[in-house]
């Protein structure tokens, strides 16, 4: 795992695209072929299940450390990582070992069924054989998600260079589900598709977004400009609920969700309709809670998601159905090299002969020939529970991953409301040891209530000033929370408001974000709950 | 009534009552002791300043024609009966603790410091006393220095690589102390060091106060980018992606911090390597010299206080934190970003 821990700190070590990808390659061409499979399972987010509860490791490491509870949780707030921090705290090693990251894996699966004692013991033996760059990997196998800084699309570009195939292959063959044991590296890199998973889903091709803000809207003849005819291009409302693949192959089906998870249990309504397509079909679209032939808010989905169980009752009241975007594979042929309009004709013809029209819907087509008509029928999406239009050229194939110039989404105006930060918390990653995370209030008479949390949209400088702010101003510590001298105004975007009784001020954001700090307004200007209120749908 | 402390935080800076003069204040104030050269440390305004002799040339390029007298390390001065001794702190050339004795009691201002010999200051020596001013910058104990022995083999490592494929080195540190350490321990056997002016003009002071420094090139409109390929650059952080530094590309850049002992505040800044390499003391070393102090008790001055404190206060210290503008974390990292102003 030597050379694993290397690898990593090769990769902190520099922030260039070109010099990471050789980083990569280096180390694939220098270990085992299960250490490369296991590499490119830990970077796709494949890693082995936690064999320890974090509460325990944690208590466990830091015994060693001899540091009291408190300084740790201190450290930890500093450093913004649970591995990292333990493994600045523990002592030297007192032991060697040079074993490889498989085998250490290996013995990670085997640990979860052993008694506590047994796991602690385990624990303390393997650090004490390991320096802290190793430590920290370890630990970070062992805690937490495994996020490397390093995209899979980098992972992807270095095999597909030694493989010789391109990119969009071996991203299509590392979809799905796989286990490194059963995968195999030949068969990844080979000419021919050597692997066969039936269960395997196409990468989804992503829209770019037109560039908005609530002050500068593209005009018609910009749009013309940029994007030519507006016969060109194929339109349709963007939905807002889960995207999703759909896949009949063999006599079984799969539903995916765009985070590459098998969600086929979690919407059973769909499962008539999906074993009812014909062998080698594979659908994308959007699930979405449907009822009496409307949309409903996405805070309805959001009820079912993460359930472990669906009751009947649940499944009554918050019904989903199926809003077909495209057709990637029919007839057990990958059809995504043909255009649009061709696989929008194979995509209709499948619908109609659907029994099951009120759960298997498709996307409609606006029918609109200039772009003047397309914008007004734009206007018309939150009334539709739509987030705006996709537009999708005609002549396109269907691609890998967010790709400029075929595929486009072109959202309304994001609701936006100016409120006042009031809470600090500090960032992780890359913004540890910053205050990035804040909560923002608006007036409720004469008191602020907190009703959104967010950390994005400022700049690194912007970041830095209202650190700055925050250190100087803070009027009470919680722990990791700070309570602000509420003076800071920030315009807060989101892309869709619920009621909610969970929350203090009795709604719920969906996305929201920072979408500029207003150093022109004085904290009286921002909106009050009132002014929040009358943005909720009616 | 209880005895008045013999030196007290006031709006001012730390005073001693009984000698009416004044440590590394902040305001301007008739008589000020000043523990080393850095600009939050010794600043412009005061009537009077007493530092060591090591400092001289940098303040007054600093701060220009000022009423300065200077002594060595061992040296004493007494005002109002409070004998004044400077002892070195090893955090930059001139740094000073001062020693402070009135009557049998004994109080310490280490100013700034740092544990490990960087063989360009004398090193740090603890001073026995009652009182200890400390500060903790590093005060946590996930701030571990390696010796500089291999942190500097990897910056010369790091060096070598660039130059083989054709890239200059561009290392930023603090321009007084950090570049001077960086440049005497370089491998010059692999190229030419090359300053950007402020380091320079930190560097001309010191030479001027009789340090000895390796060569440097001073980098100015004339010197081209052929004559920098494949050498080294040292500048202050602030120099790091502003226009001067076009002439350098291809290069590979480096941060020397202990902040970058941390992985989040490595990648906030971008740089392609940070080295972990500190003027000021980590927590061992921190914890170590308040031990050789043998003191009773600790005033934290800037840095991770609130944690630091409650630390000695466990372990068995009268640990209090105190209220100064002194560069605490957030300082000096705004210091570093907004550029060196000494």
């Amino acid at each position: 795992m030597k050379v694993f821990a290397k690898l990593f700190l090769s990769l902190d070590e520099t922030n260039k695209t070109n010099e990471k990808v050789k980083v990569i390659k280096e180390y694939l061409l220098s270990v085992a072929d299960e250490d490369k499979i296991n590499m490119l399972a830990l970077f796709t987010g494949r890693k082995p299940k936690r064999p320890i509860n974090s509460t325990q490791l944690k208590e466990w490491a830091l015994a060693l450390s001899q540091i009291p509870d408190w300084l740790f949780r201190e450290s930890y707030d500093v450093v913004g990582d649970l591995a990292e921090t333990l493994s600045l705290l523990l002592p030297e090693p007192k032991h060697q070992q040079d074993r490889t990251l498989s085998s250490w894996i290996e013995e990670i699966k085997t640990i979860k069924t052993l008694s506590d004692n047994e796991k602690k013991e385990w624990l303390i033996t393997s650090l004490d054989q390991m320096e802290r760059q190793e430590k920290f990997v370890f630990l970070k196998l062992l805690t937490g998600s495994f996020r490397v800084g390093v995209s899979q699309n980098l992972v992807v570009k270095a095999i597909s260079e030694i493989a010789n195939l391109d990119t969009a292959t071996i991203t299509h063959r590392i979809m799905g589900n796989w286990e490194p044991e059963a995968f195999s590296y030949q068969n990844l890199t080979a000419e021919d598709d050597g692997t066969s998973d039936i269960s395997r889903p196409y990468p989804f091709f992503l829209a770019y977004p037109i560039q908005e803000t609530s002050e500068i809207q593209k005009t018609v003849e910009e749009l013309q400009n940029t994007l030519g005819s507006a016969n060109e291009w194929q339109a349709e409302f963007k939905w807002d609920g889960i995207r999703a693949q759909l896949i009949k192959r063999e006599g079984e089906i799969f539903i995916w969700s765009r985070g590459e998870e098998l969600a086929t249990d979690k919407f059973p309504e769909l499962h008539p309709f999906i074993t009812a397509l014909p062998d080698g079909t594979v659908l994308d679209g959007e699930i979405l809670a449907f009822k009496d032939n409307l949309p409903l808010p996405f805070n309805i989905l959001q009820t079912r998601i993460g359930r472990k169980t669906l009751s009947k009752k649940l499944l009554a009241d918050n019904p989903v159905a199926f809003i077909a975007y495209d057709v990637m594979e029919f007839g057990e042929e990958d059809i995504r090299l043909k255009s649009q309009e061709q696989r929008r004709k194979i995509l209709e013809t499948l619908q109609h002969s659907s029994t099951y029209q009120n759960i298997f819907r498709i996307s409609e087509i606006i029918e609109a020939d200039n772009w003047k008509l397309l914008a007004q029928e734009r206007e018309r999406s939150r009334e539709l529970m739509a987030e705006g239009l996709m537009l999708k050229r005609k002549s396109a194939s269907y691609q890998v991953g967010r790709k400029r110039g075929d595929w486009w989404k072109w959202k309304v105006d994001p609701l936006s409301v100016d409120a006042v930060m009031i809470y600090a918390q500090k960032g992780h990653g890359r913004r540890a040891d910053l205050y990035t995370d804040y909560t923002f209030a608006v007036w409720d008479g004469d008191k602020l209530v907190p009703f959104a949390k967010a950390y994005s949209g400022l700049t690194d400088k912007e970041i830095r000033q209202v650190d700055y702010f925050i250190k100087r101003n803070t009027l009470e510590r919680f722990g990791p929370v700070r309570t602000v001298k509420p003076e800071l105004v920030f315009e807060i975007g989101f892309e869709g408001i619920n009621k909610s009784s969970r929350h203090k001020s009795g709604v719920a954001l969906r996305f929201p974000r920072i979408l500029r700090w207003r150093t022109d307004k004085k904290k009286e200007e921002a909106d009050t709950l009132k002014s929040l209120m009358l943005l909720l749908p009616q | 009534m209880p005895k008045k402390p013999l030196l007290e935080f006031n709006q001012n800076g730390i005073y001693c009552t009984q000698g009416d003069f004044y440590i590394d204040p902040w305001r301007p104030v008739n008589d000020a002791v000043i523990t080393h050269g850095h600009s939050d440390h010794a600043k412009w305004g005061h009537q009077k300043y007493l530092a060591h002799t090591l400092s001289r040339e940098i303040l007054y390029y600093r701060l220009g024609a000022i009423n300065l007298e200077t002594m060595d390390y061992g040296e004493s001065r007494i005002k109002n009966g409070v004998k004044i001794t400077f002892y070195p702190a090893g955090h930059i050339p001139g740094s000073a603790q001062i020693r402070l004795e009135y009557k049998g009691e004994i109080w310490v201002v280490s100013g700034d410091y740092k544990t490990e010999d960087d063989g360009l200051c004398t090193p740090f020596e603890p001073i026995k006393c009652h009182s200890f001013i400390s500060e903790c910058t590093f005060g946590m104990p996930v701030y571990k220095w390696e010796p500089q022995a291999e942190i500097f083999k990897g910056i010369n490592e790091w060096w070598l690589k660039n130059q083989a494929e054709g890239k200059t080195s561009v290392l930023a540190g603090y321009s007084l102390g950090k570049a001077q350490r960086i440049l005497q321990n370089l491998d010059l056997n692999i190229g030419k060091v090359f300053t950007h002016g402020v380091i320079q003009n930190s560097n001309e002071a010191l030479i001027r106060n009789g340090i000895k420094l390796n060569p440097t090139e001073h980098i100015t409109s004339e010197t081209t980018k052929e004559a920098l390929k494949g050498n080294m650059v040292i500048c202050p952080p602030s120099a790091i992606g502003t226009p001067w530094m076009k002439k350098m590309t291809p290069y590979a850049f480096g941060y020397c911090s202990g902040w970058m002992a941390i992985r989040g505040a490595k990648r906030r800044r971008a740089a392609d390597r940070g080295f972990v390499l500190s003027d000021h003391a980590d927590w061992d070393g921190l914890i170590a010299s308040i031990k050789a102090t043998e003191c009773e008790t600790v005033y934290l001055t800037h840095g991770s206080t609130a944690s630091f404190s409650r630390y000695l206060s466990e372990i068995g210290y009268d640990a209090r934190e105190a209220k100064t503008l002194y560069g605490n974390e957030e300082e000096t990292e705004m210091e570093n970003l907004k550029g060196d102003q000494e």
